[in-house]
């Protein structure tokens, strides 16, 4: 009998459904932490096709993949397309530093009318469309676990989180969402 | 709860997302293998911990991650201003009594 493996995500299974919100797992993706100063981000960006993010709490989109502005040197890039983001880095030869964190993140998709309340009631950072637009992304807190948050519609957030935490940020997700 | 401002981040964050991190402007000796214990120990354990203005680094843990420094009233646990690290010591004189402020807004486009 043959064995196979199969890849189980963190929040196999895992879904909410209520008026107004909705909770569910992301799709896989590879992602990348990256870490680069100001002189290697025009290679890095050309490698990368698309415009590495220079202002605070931005992101840039190009097709499936995405980067996400942290810190001044530092941006989470993720590709629902499955591209291998380390070996295109190194197509650049400028100084960065790209670590593959594809299976240390797993992501949580929350949409719905009630997406500001049921986020509120594990992080302290102001939501309000004025003050997160969409496109925003920020490293922040929910509940006891670092999360980044990236605001992908009017009413739609990505919740990075690392997988071990994941099941917690689910809960607590899936708690205020029954009581919103 | 808190909003500090983070001079790299450019806005006010929720204080959660912050550390303390001690005593700002304090230079490492550079001479450090010369130095006689009590001059080390003046270096490495004595701290002003004053009531009233107190300059502090502070770290973004949970947010772009960087130290910056911050100049805090320990009674009334208001920040006076936030700066960049590296940048010197501000003169309080014109800064005093605002809000959550930074000094520089250099560094970072707008
Ligand atoms: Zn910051």
């Amino acid at each position: 009998m043959a064995e196979t493996a199969r890849r189980i995500s963190a929040l196999e299974g895992r879904a909410y459904q209520g008026p107004g919100i909705a909770l569910n797992p992301a799709a896989p993706a590879s992602r990348l932490s990256l870490r680069a100063p100001e002189a290697s981000l025009a290679a890095l960006s050309k490698a990368l096709g698309l415009i590495l993010p220079r202002k605070p709490k931005t992101t840039a989109e190009s097709g499936k993949r995405a980067a996400l502005w942290l810190g001044p040197d530092e941006w989470l890039l993720i590709d629902e397309g499955g591209a291998d983001l380390t070996v295109l880095c190194a197509k650049a030869s400028a100084l960065h530093s790209a670590v593959d964190i594809s299976h240390r993140n797993t992501a949580i998709l929350v949409a719905g009318e009630h997406t500001e309340d049921v986020l509120g009631a594990g992080c302290p950072q102001a939501l309000s469309l004025a003050r997160f637009p969409i496109g925003a992304a920020s490293r922040t807190v929910f509940g006891k676990a670092e999360v980044v948050l990236w605001r992908i519609a009017e009413d739609a957030f990505r919740i990075e989180c690392w997988r071990s935490f994941s099941y917690y940020v689910f809960s607590l997700l899936e708690k205020a969402a029954r009581e919103v | 709860m808190l909003l500090i401002h983070c001079p790299y981040c450019e806005e006010e964050r929720p204080e959660l997302e912050f550390r303390h991190a001690g005593e700002a402007h304090i230079a490492r000796p550079e001479n450090i293998a010369e130095i006689s214990d009590e001059e080390f120990q003046r270096y490495f354990f004595i701290r002003a911990n004053p009531k009233g203005v107190t300059f502090e680094r502070w770290r973004h843990m949970h947010g772009c991650g960087r130290f910056f420094n911050a100049a805090r009233d320990t009674v009334s646990d208001r920040f006076l201003m936030t700066y960049m690290a590296g940048e010197p010591k501000p003169d309080l004189g014109k800064a005093g009594g605002g809000a959550v402020r930074s000094a520089s807004r250099k560094g970072t486009p707008a």
